[in-house]
């Protein structure tokens, strides 16, 4: 368990770091601002009225808000990464998962490399380790330094 | 005067809301979960205590990205259940207490510590399950709450070590309230789970479990546990640990454990729970209920 000052941190490394964890995109103010009215819109869901105009014409309602084309494609594919890489937060697109109807695991086994059973699969084993997805510099540097072994 | 006679940490995934509300609380699944909490419902009724200071956060219900306060304290009459887009939990509403809140957040803004004020809201999962966990399906909460939240979601959250500062001024300004009341505070969210990306599903064990090691007796080497750790340790929002270090910090300098539970999964998320005393002579097993109940329990 790691522990330090939090008087000594320093915004940039902190920030730096955020960008350092496999497969994840921690939602820093620079992804809030990206994606304000993309998550401001998913908010909108959370109104009875705003669902079922949504359902009836998802385009037309998407259309209503200033989201970029790429961010409405992200919503209308239901692509789930593609919405976190534009600023979306798990939470507001949640507002989207009831909409559909679909379990929250189900959504979120979506933004895996597996398909929903076998992700309830892994839940149920214990979860996804996390040796090996803690940082990207030091799978790089381990992937750099295996290579170097194989020559 | 007012005391902080215990602590409780718990996860608060709104599916536990789900099998509470639909009687699936005792099936395969969640009936190993919810046996965790037997113990901690017979100590509450024993406890009778009357208010919980609910340390939690929400998720996009009550605030949306128009305003994101870093610490709110709710200092309204009552607050309904949020309708989190399948409706609102058909749970009783949440009672407060603005006379300690009022007298919270008056105390804790003098301490520096500059409070966000809500006198109206809707309160999520991250509030009402941690009650129906505790408290089961009763009529109504029998108990007041003063609701705390923390930002969470948007970075950064608050420190780790800011997070336990807090907690040292709430015990402060609870016990600074002339009325006397059993005062309960509760540290939510957790454990280990990231919702979001390829690395979903993510659970630590191990370091879930020094987490829970790290509450009991005198260390305070939890609280200078950086963000980062959080994040690579237990997924994106495990990061909701530093939540149970606000109700660490009130406690004062040393807990003992009186109960303790882990559970892997519930949907995605590691299930972690634990009841704490504060341990520093305050003498607080006033009932003796930290033994007769283990007994009722079992």
């Amino acid at each position: 368990m790691i522990t330090e000052d939090p008087k000594h941190q320093d915004i940039h490394e902190y920030l730096a770091e955020m960008e350092d964890i496999p497969g994840t995109r921690v939602f820093t103010a620079k992804r809030a601002r990206q994606g304000y009215h993309l998550n401001q819109f998913a908010m909108s869901l959370m109104k009875d009225e705003n669902r079922a105009k949504f359902k009836a014409d998802e385009r037309a309602y998407l259309d209503e808000w200033p989201l970029t084309e790429e961010q409405k494609l992200g919503v209308l594919a239901r692509d789930y990464n593609k919405c976190l890489d534009l600023g979306g937060n798990v939470y507001f697109l949640s507002k989207l998962f009831s909409t559909d109807g679909v379990p929250f695991a189900e959504a979120v086994s979506t933004m895996t490399d597996m398909a929903f059973p076998e992700y309830r699969e892994m839940m149920m084993r214990g979860g996804r380790s996390p040796e090996g997805a803690r940082s990207i510099k030091a799978n790089e540097a381990a992937a750099a330094a295996a290579k170097k072994e194989d020559r | 005067m007012a005391r902080i006679t215990a602590g409780v940490a718990s996860s608060h995934v709104p599916l536990l809301g789900v099998a509470s509300d639909f009687n699936k609380d005792r099936d395969d699944y969640f009936g190993p979960i919810f046996a965790g909490y037997d113990w901690t419902r017979a100590w509450e009724k024993a406890e009778k205590p009357d208010v919980i200071i609910l340390v939690y956060n929400d998720h996009a219900s009550a605030f949306d990205m128009k305003i994101i306060p870093t610490f709110a304290i709710g200092c309204g009459e009552r607050y309904k259940s949020a309708d989190e887009g399948w409706g609102p939990r058909a749970v009783p509403d949440v009672e407060g207490h603005p006379d300690l809140a009022w007298h919270m957040a008056q105390s804790l803004i003098l301490d520096e510590f500059d409070m966000t004020i809500i006198n109206e809201m809707d309160v999520d999962h991250g509030l009402t399950v941690p009650l129906s966990m505790m408290f089961g399906k009763p009529d109504a909460w029998p108990c007041k709450v003063v609701p705390l939240a923390v930002n969470v979601v948007t970075y950064p959250p608050p420190s780790g070590n800011r997070c336990w500062a807090l907690g040292e001024a709430v015990r402060k300004a609870v016990e600074s309230f002339p009325e006397d009341l059993n005062v309960q505070i509760w540290g939510t969210g957790g454990m280990s789970h990231q919702l979001q990306g390829p690395r979903a599903g993510l659970i630590n064990k191990e370091w879930d479990n020094m987490f829970l090691d790290g509450l009991i007796g005198e260390s305070d080497h939890l609280r200078r546990i950086p963000h980062i750790e959080y994040l690579r340790e237990t997924g994106s929002e495990g990061i909701e640990m530093v939540m149970w270090l606000v109700m660490r910090g009130a406690l004062g300098k040393k807990t003992r454990a009186l109960h303790r539970h882990y559970h892997v999964p519930c949907s995605n998320t590691a299930i972690g729970h634990m009841v704490l005393r504060p341990d520093n002579g305050e003498g607080l097993d006033m009932t003796g209920s930290d033994t007769v109940n283990a007994i009722a329990a079992e």
